[in-house]
């Protein structure tokens, strides 16, 4: 049962075949026998997803189920959860529990989702391998020495291990789709301003979005139908109309036009993870697609503009971390200054500290024009350089990563050869476009990630070239050894 | 660019965050190789380019002035490290 999809557990739940208390016990009892070996939960909520599993049951009994009721879902612990613990990650909110829900939590529980877990995460979402984490290292289910990426590690590796059928996760500067790629699973960031932030611990407020981790596209689709739409709440919420993403899953895309960039298949890109993208499009090609080169000349340049905006950001959201509301508060401070300065220094970890630092300089006076204006002015070349290829074409297709899986501890002491990882995930933030990340294939038994890019609000065209592909080919099947 | 310990104490001070003595050169070094990537901006002639804050072009909206919330202090104080009668504590600010 665990290695089904969330289609096939909405199949089996809505026929009886099983019932939502069996299932979320069996997933509970997954994350128990692995969560040891693989870190990817900092909270299991046993009790809170048998309540919810049974109240579910009762919603299907009285015939009020929609597809995903009685599922259980894990939740990315950056999502505030009424009643539960809600760390992001770090020290500082060891002992937060958070007051209210998310929109997406909310949205959710509405939909009568079971909350199983809050996965494990980058410090306050900051890294790409899920080292920064307080809570420790998370282990990628394929190979246990490497990591999973990040910052959606504990969810990317928690859907591959099939601990949880499907996972949330957000995305700043890739962190759902390199952890999607790295793991091997399905992994959609939507549009800036298509799922609510409200509720979603800021990191860059103008580079966040929320999206779902899954199997596959179909799945995807799914919990997309649950979580997407305007929110009052957050003020850069899209008031957009919103898609049954399951409606063009199965349209032929026959003639859909491909851009590859030149520069995403550059030096940059290891050869072998090149062979695997390139069979998955001509995997497309054979679908009835075609394709062309194209031009994103300033891709290069998003690196350093994302590591000002981001920083930018992330300093002036963190800022609110004083240890007098909420957080970790240092031992007896002498005077305000040291509360406010010691109880941050012990709260932060390394990463945060070190983004933190370059944001506050990049923002100090005197150094504002040559850094954030100039990031924002090329932030507004790198949104033409797209928007001029999507002239063109359809979307745009390349590799997610640079590379497989890497181990860990391997880059944790160099941030740069870390951020420079980044490179194909970062630019579609900025620009703030959709883009997913699906399994194309493997290099040394590590799975390889295909992103596929869009124009604004086009999710279901991103879903359905995603889903099509995933009917003809089998990658997004494969189940790590020792978790099938 | 490269950030001297003095630039960095004092970048620290700015940011609210003690750092331990011992750390501020690699701090120090750390810094000043992001710098010196982000830095790679400036090979490209920006001259005339408007700056953009958000990629969609959006404005904040605006609502009317009206109470949307209700209290919710000894719920949301519980989460406080130190209060007192309802109040927030921190070290004496004013002798």
């Amino acid at each position: 049962m665990h290695q089904s999809t969330l289609a096939q557990l909405s199949t089996a739940l809505e026929s009886n075949q099983i019932s939502s208390e069996e299932l979320t016990t069996l997933y509970l009892d997954r994350c128990k026998q692995f969560n040891g070996s693989l870190n990817c939960f900092i909270t299991i909520n046993e009790e809170l997803a048998l309540d919810q599993a049974k109240s579910a049951d009762q919603q299907r009994a009285a015939g009020n189920a929609s597809p995903l009721t009685g599922i259980p879902i894990a939740q990315k612990d950056i999502f505030c959860t009424n009643g539960i613990k809600t760390s992001c990650g770090s020290k500082m909110l060891d002992n937060f529990i958070a007051p209210y829900d998310a929109t997406v939590i909310e949205k959710m529980n509405a939909a009568g989702i079971v909350n199983i877990g809050k996965t494990n995460m980058d410090e306050f979402a900051m890294g790409s391998s899920n080292e920064t984490s307080f809570y420790g290292a998370v282990k990628n289910p394929w190979d246990q020495d490497t990591v999973p990426g990040g910052s959606s590690g504990g969810s990317a590796s928690a859907v591959a291990a099939r601990l949880s059928p499907a996972a949330t996760g957000t995305d700043t500067g890739g962190s759902i789709r390199q952890p999607a790629s790295l793991c091997g699973i399905t992994g959609l960031k939507p549009t800036y301003g298509r799922v609510s932030r409200y509720g979603m611990i800021a990191f860059a407020s103008s580079l966040d979005q929320g999206g779902p981790m899954t199997q596959t596209a179909e799945d995807a689709a799914l919990m997309m139908n649950v979580i997407a739409g305007f929110d009052e709440r957050d003020s850069t919420s899209a008031e957009h109309p919103v898609d049954d993403y399951t409606a063009r899953l199965n349209d032929s895309i026959e003639g859909l036009k491909i851009g590859l960039p030149k520069e995403y298949f550059g030096e940059g890109l290891d050869s072998n993870i090149a062979k695997i993208v390139e069979a998955g499009i001509k995997e497309l090609e054979k679908l009835g697609a075609t394709c062309k080169e194209i031009e994103l000349p300033n891709t290069e340049l998003s690196i350093p503009a994302y590591y000002v905006v981001a920083p930018a950001e992330c300093s002036s959201n963190l800022s609110r971390f004083d240890s007098v509301r909420f957080g970790h508060r240092c031992e007896n401070p002498k005077d305000l200054s040291d509360l406010y300065c010691r109880s941050r220094g012990e709260g932060f970890g390394k990463e945060v500290k070190r983004r933190i630092m370059i944001g506050a300089y990049v923002l100090s006076a005197g150094y504002y024009d040559a850094y954030y204006l100039k990031a924002q002015k090329i932030r507004h070349l790198i949104r033409d350089d797209f928007q001029n290829a999507l002239k063109d074409v359809d979307v745009i297709a390349g590799p997610t990563a640079t590379g497989t899986a890497f181990k860990l501890n391997e880059m944790i002491d160099d941030p740069v050869s870390m951020y420079l990882s980044d490179l194909y995930t970062v630019s579609v933030n900025l620009a703030g476009l959709p883009a997913i990340s699906v399994p194309a294939g493997f290099v040394n038994n590590l799975p390889v990630g295909l992103q596929l890019i869009g124009n604004y609000f086009e999710e279901s065209r991103l879903l359905n070239i995603a889903h099509r592909f995933q009917q003809a080919t089998d990658h997004h099947k494969a189940i790590p050894e020792g978790f099938e | 660019m490269s950030l001297d310990k003095s630039e960095v104490q004092k970048i620290a001070w700015l940011a609210r965050l003690s750092i331990d003595e011992q750390d501020i050169s690699t701090y120090s070094d750390e810094l000043s190789n992001i710098l010196g990537l982000v830095e790679t901006m400036n090979s490209v002639d920006t001259d005339g380019i408007s700056p953009i804050a958000h990629p969609l072009d959006l404005t904040a909206r605006l609502r009317a002035d009206a109470v949307t919330e209700v209290n919710q202090r000894e719920q949301f104080q519980k989460n406080a490290p130190l209060t007192d009668n309802g109040c927030y504590l921190v070290p004496k600010v004013i002798e």
